[in-house]
């Protein structure tokens, strides 16, 4: 380059259209937001099933990174895990397995969730199901027995026992004289000291998460309160016992799929009104499995059937802009 | 009431304080004939011709146009072509200033004795809207008070874009122009009511106008959250006034009127010396300005070469007229100084935020939720790829004023603004 063409290029102006400056957001510092909120359960989900959870959860994160990266690679697409979708799709992966799986499935699950549900349909924000319900449910169909197989709360972190522990919807209501009992207490469902995935029993590191949530402005509370809630009062109106009510609203995937799995912003409505009509969906979906199917529990089913349902509600629940005029209809 | 959606944005407003001076007279002076909406004048002079300061030298019979003035006396040494950032052609005047200052004949205070003397007093002084949209003002006065009564006269001095502080410095400097103004604009309108509105970014205008204005019971002193778009009009009228102006509709079917502060000022010192629109205040900031940031009255049609020598900018990789949301990229700094400028901004490579790829739409939301209107810019950008044109019409593209809140929360970078200029290009097809 001559000292002409240096001035000449030195001289050239950027022209752009407006805006001129931008906010610090980024794709990648909200995914962290959400794995920094799920870290009180994925705790909470180690301490309860001992080494055995945190390898799982390890295993699946690798697996979901190392397959997304190797997608990009064979597709020649930029490198898209910086973007931390992929870990996060791992790590909730990871969260919705029990303990007590063969190594194997849930690398099985990870290709499910990156390759076939997010990548093959465009990548990020392109996906049709959230990439972590699809693989918990067809890992479910596929691999019955062993992802039915929940182990028992462990005593310490590197012990791990094959005993297959009852889940809080599995298990069998004890009988005391003509009373029928609860098979686990308060104190266990909100400490998550009972059988189920690993990420899913504690209800308290959930619902701690699940707020982190909604200050850092990730998510707004409507999904979350309109799915738990519809969950509540449906139970309610079932049961007939507050204390059944609140035992069925902390048991299962409810916590875990309320804050994290359903309030996933590809597969969700884009304004209030449809979040609400698709958390409402979710929770009615869930008490028609959890009570009158063979099913013990109905939460991911849910999630998936209203992921399905999301392109028409959003078709259908449009802003409201100020200003706006009704458009006529011109009779033909 | 509820609150419209908008950002929060940092302010850069540190030339707040710096008190405006004069610029002086450029070595040459270049004035393009498309200063406002509307018809194009025609120049007056030719090429040889002497002209004065304030002396017409454009103009047309259009009534949706605003006559152009020389801001020097001088010499016509050539009459070219231009081309403004905008890519709209026209000719435009070049001045050779003789320094002399010399002022035109019958540069009197106009005879206003009712509106409609009032209107003409005002077309005459070649003014446009001086916040930015260059309206002619006469236009947005002679509204027709039997269909749309006018009953709220707002001063917009809410000045939302970062860095750029004129607004601010009018207030401070020119309180009495603006009351003055916005007296005689009640007066000769019929306008009962007035509230000018300020952002609580700047302390100091509001206790001045409200001292100004404290035994005047028509105008009310309206202290506004600073939140970006406050000064849109749309934005404005609804938080001051709690009115919507619909789709389609102007603010007058809403009963008000909305004046920039500066324009409102400008009005009162017309009526006073009857000197036209021939000088601007600007604010010049940016990252690439080394020296000389401030607030500067400059002659329109000032060479932004001149500008950025003065501020030793001429490093500058992106120069805008205006604020860093809304304004105009230029792609020459031989472009001049216009009516509308309010800022001229010199930014630097690491400010000039390009070269940062947009990834895919996660539909956080985060557009809708900034959105004053509660528009939805990520279903326009799929609309106008699938160039779904009723689908545009059913998000209601139109309502757009392209604020750029979408643009700038967006995490994924996407140039949202940018589609939906596009989009609506595809509409007007």
């Amino acid at each position: 380059m001559n000292s002409e063409e240096k001035n000449l290029k030195l001289k050239l102006l950027t022209v752009s259209p407006s805006p001129h400056i931008r906010g610090n957001n980024s794709t990648a510092k909200i995914m962290l937001t959400v794995i920094i909120a799920l870290v009180p359960a994925v705790f909470a989900g180690c301490l309860i099933f001992g080494y055995r959870a945190l390898t799982v959860i390890l295993i699946t994160i690798i697996s979901c990174l190392v397959f997304e990266r190797l997608f990009d690679l064979i597709t020649r697409r930029p490198n898209t895990i910086g973007d931390f979708s992929a870990f996060l799709t791992g790590l909730l992966l990871g969260m919705n397995l029990p303990s007590s799986v063969p190594y194997y499935i849930p690398v099985i699950g990870a290709f499910v969730a990156i390759v076939i549900v997010k990548c093959l349909f465009g990548g990020i924000g392109q996906n049709f199901a959230n990439p972590a319900i699809a693989a918990r449910i067809i890992l479910a169909v596929c691999f019955a027995g062993q992802m039915g197989n929940f182990a028992v709360p462990v005593k310490s972190f590197t012990t791990f026992d094959a005993v297959t522990a009852p889940t809080p919807l599995s298990a069998e209501y004890f009988t005391v004289g003509t009373d029928k009992v609860l098979p686990f207490t308060l104190t266990d469902m909100l400490y998550g000291t009972t059988g189920g995935t690993i990420g899913e029993t504690c209800a308290i590191a959930l619902i701690i998460g699940g707020v982190i949530l909604i200050i850092a402005k990730i998510i707004t509370p409507t999904i979350p309160l309109s799915f738990i809630g519809t969950v509540f009062i449906l139970t309610f109106l079932y049961t007939g016992s507050i204390d059944e009510t609140i035992y069925y609203t902390l048991a299962g995937g409810l916590m875990l799929g309320a804050f994290f799995m359903a309030t996933d912003y590809t597969t969700s409505p884009l304004t209030e009104r449809g979040k609400l009509i698709f958390g409402i969906g979710c929770g009615l979906i869930t008490f028609v499995i959890r009570f009158f199917t063979k099913m013990p529990e109905g939460v991911s089913f849910s999630i998936l059937l209203m992921n399905l349902l999301t392109p028409l509600i959003d078709d259908i629940m449009l802003t409201h802009p100020i200003g706006m005029k009704k458009i006529k209809r011109v009779k033909e | 009431m509820k609150s419209l959606g908008g950002i929060k944005l940092p302010h850069y407003k540190s030339t707040a304080t710096s008190e405006t001076v004069e610029f002086g007279i450029p070595e040459k002076i270049l004035i393009p004939m498309s200063q406002a909406m509307g018809a194009m004048p025609e120049p007056l002079v030719k090429k040889g011709d002497n002209v004065t300061v304030g002396q017409k030298i454009g103009s047309t019979d259009a009534f949706m146009s605003a006559p152009i003035h020389s801001p020097v006396s001088g010499e016509v040494t050539d009459i070219v072509d231009y081309i403004n950032p905008n890519g709209v052609r026209a000719k435009a005047v070049v001045i050779k200033p003789d320094g002399l200052q010399t002022k035109a004949d019958g540069i009197t205070p106009p005879e206003i004795s009712d509106k409609q003397s009032f209107i003409y007093a005002v077309r005459e002084s070649g003014l446009t809207g001086l916040g930015g949209a260059a309206f002619p003002t006469h236009v947005k006065l002679s509204f027709d008070e039997l269909k749309t009564p006018i009953d709220t006269l707002i001063i917009n001095g809410a000045e939302c874009e970062p860095y750029i502080t004129a607004d601010n410095r009018c207030f401070l400097e020119d309180a009495t122009d603006i009351t003055d103004g916005i007296l005689l604009c009640q007066k000769y309108l019929g306008i009962p009511h007035c509230k000018i509105c300020i952002e609580d970014n700047k302390p100091e205008a509001i206790a001045l106008m409200k001292k100004k204005t404290e035994n005047i019971n028509a105008i009310e002193v309206v202290t506004l959250p600073s939140k970006y778009p406050q000064g849109a009009e749309k934005v404005i009228i609804y938080h001051s006034t709690g009115r919507v102006v619909m789709e389609g509709e102007l603010p007058s079917n809403a009963g008000v009127m909305v004046l920039n502060v500066s324009t409102v000022a400008f009005i009162a010192n017309y009526a006073k010396t009857g000197m036209p629109l021939t000088t601007k205040r600007i604010t010049i900031d940016g990252s690439a300005v080394k020296q000389n940031r401030g607030n500067y009255n400059v002659f329109i049609g000032t060479p932004i070469s001149d500008i950025l020598k003065f501020a030793g900018a001429e490093a500058a990789k992106k120069i805008l007229y205006g604020g860093p949301m809304m304004g105009t990229a230029l792609f020459s700094p031989d472009q001049p100084i216009l009516k509308s400028t309010n800022a001229i901004l010199a930014f630097d490579e690491e400010e000039q935020q390009i070269g940062i790829e947009p990834s895919n739409c996660i539909r956080c939301g985060s557009c809708t939720r900034a959105c004053p209107l509660n528009l939805m810019p990520m279903r326009f950008e799929t609309a106008y790829k699938t160039e779904d044109t009723e689908a545009l019409k059913k998000l209601r593209l139109p309502l757009c004023m392209s604020c750029g809140c979408c643009s700038y929360v967006c995490p994924a970078n996407r140039p949202l603004v940018e589609t939906n200029l596009l989009a609506k290009e595809l509409l007007r097809k």
